[in-house]
C-alpha cells in the first residue's frame, strides 16, 4: 500500500508522516509537492499539519487553491482514501471536501498539550482497528481547532455518523472541560458520507512509537492498512 | 482605477473569541459602554476599471470563493472609483486620501 504525503508551503508535519508510514510502518511512501497536478501509484493520501501559506487570510484558505488540490479531490470522489492533520483538516473543510469551519480557540491560545478522544465510528477505514467509545490519547498543537457548523450540518454530521472523534475526559466523559478549544459537539475530528475522507486535530502521527511514550495514534494507520 | 473595499465578518450568532478579548481589555480600560465588540477583516483592492455592476459582481464572486467563508464569515463590498494615475502610484498618497475618506464617511 502506497502513501502520498502531500507537501505545501509551510507544511511541517510531513516528515513526521513520512517518517511513522515509512520506518513504523513498514509502508513505501512519497512526498507530493503541492505543484503536481496528477497523483498515480497512490492507494491512500495525507494532508499534514503545518502553516500551509502561513495561514494567511484563513487556515487552509491559500493551500485548497493549490494545483494538487484537483487531483486530491478527484482521488476522494474516487473513493480513496484522504486523512487530513490538524492544518490538513483545515484545508479539507476550505476545499469542502468536509463541512463546517474552523474558528480561533475559545482561549484564544495555541494549544499543544495531550487531549484524549472518545472514537465514536469505529466503522471507517482509519478506524476500522478500534471499537466504539475507546478513549485515545493524542497531542493536539493548534490555534484554531474550534470546530463550527450550521444546526443543520452539524444534525447531518451526528446523524450519518460522521463524527469520529470526540474530546472527552481520561474516562470517556465529554465534559465542556475536557474541549480544549471549544469545538462545537465537542468535535475533534470528522469523515465525509462515505467515511473515505477523515479530518482530525490531533496529531497521531505523532504518538506511533514506544519512544515517545505513546503509541495510540497508530490505530488509525494500522486500520488504513487493513483495507488493502 | 478602481478601489474595492472589503468587509469581512464573523456572522452574527458566531463565537467570536477574538472580539470578546478586546471587549475585556476595553473594559479594563475603563470603556464600560461598550456591549459588544466583533473583530472583522478589512481587505483594500485595486482593480482595473470595469462597469461599476460588472466589477460589483467580480467583488462579490471573490468573496464567496476566496476572501471571505461563506459557512462562518459575511462580507460587504465598496467600490471608489479613482480619477487621477498619478495618484495611484503614491501609495502614501494614497493612504492619506484613505484616511480622509474614512473621515468624509464618518460625517
Amino acid at each position: 500500500m502506497k502513501f502520498g504525503v502531500i507537501v505545501f508551503p509551510g507544511s511541517n508535519c510531513d516528515h513526521d508522516c513520512y517518517h511513522v508510514i515509512r520506518h513504523v510502518m513498514g509502508m513505501p511512501v512519497e512526498f507530493v509537492w503541492h505543484k503536481e497536478t496528477h497523483l498515480s501509484g497512490f492507494d491512500c493520501l495525507i494532508l499534514p499539519g503545518g502553516f500551509s501559506y502561513g495561514d494567511y487570510l484563513r487556515t487552509g484558505a491559500i493551500a485548497r487553491f493549490s494545483p494538487v488540490m484537483r487531483a486530491v479531490e478527484d482521488f476522494a470522489e474516487a473513493g480513496g482514501p484522504v486523512l487530513g492533520i490538524c492544518n490538513g483538516f483545515q484545508i479539507l473543510l476550505e476545499a469542502g471536501l468536509l463541512p463546517g469551519a474552523m474558528l480561533r480557540n475559545r482561549s484564544l491560545s495555541f494549544i499543544c498539550q495531550d487531549v484524549y478522544l472518545c472514537l465514536e465510528n469505529p466503522h471507517i477505514p482509519f478506524t476500522l482497528l478500534g471499537h466504539s467509545s475507546q478513549v485515545l490519547r493524542m497531542p493536539i498543537a493548534h490555534g484554531e481547532g474550534n470546530y463550527y457548523a450550521d444546526p443543520q450540518t452539524l444534525a447531518e454530521l451526528e446523524a450519518n455518523g460522521q463524527v469520529v472523534f470526540r474530546y472527552c475526559t481520561a474516562e470517556g466523559e465529554k465534559t465542556d472541560g475536557a474541549n480544549p478549544n471549544g469545538s462545537l459537539h465537542h468535535i475533534a475530528g470528522i469523515c465525509n458520507r462515505e467515511g473515505n475522507v477523515l479530518g482530525i486535530m490531533p496529531h497521531p502521527e505523532r504518538c506511533c512509537e514506544g519512544i515517545l511514550g505513546n503509541e495510540d495514534g497508530k490505530l488509525i494507520f494500522e486500520s488504513i492498512l487493513l483495507t488493502r | 482605477m478602481a478601489r474595492a473595499k472589503v468587509y469581512v465578518t464573523l456572522k452574527a450568532g458566531i463565537l467570536d473569541p477574538q472580539g470578546k478579548a478586546v471587549k475585556g481589555g476595553l473594559e479594563a480600560l475603563g470603556f464600560s459602554e461598550v456591549e459588544d465588540v466583533r473583530v472583522g477583516k478589512y481587505i483594500e483592492l485595486r482593480v482595473a476599471d470595469g462597469s461599476e455592476e460588472n466589477l460589483k459582481a467580480r467583488i462579490d464572486e471573490m468573496c464567496q470563493r476566496l476572501l471571505a467563508n461563506p459557512v462562518i464569515e459575511d462580507f460587504l463590498s465598496e467600490i471608489v472609483q479613482e480619477a487621477s494615475s498619478e495618484e495611484d502610484s503614491d501609495p502614501s498618497k494614497f493612504r492619506r486620501k484613505l484616511d480622509l475618506d474614512h473621515k468624509i464617511n464618518r460625517k
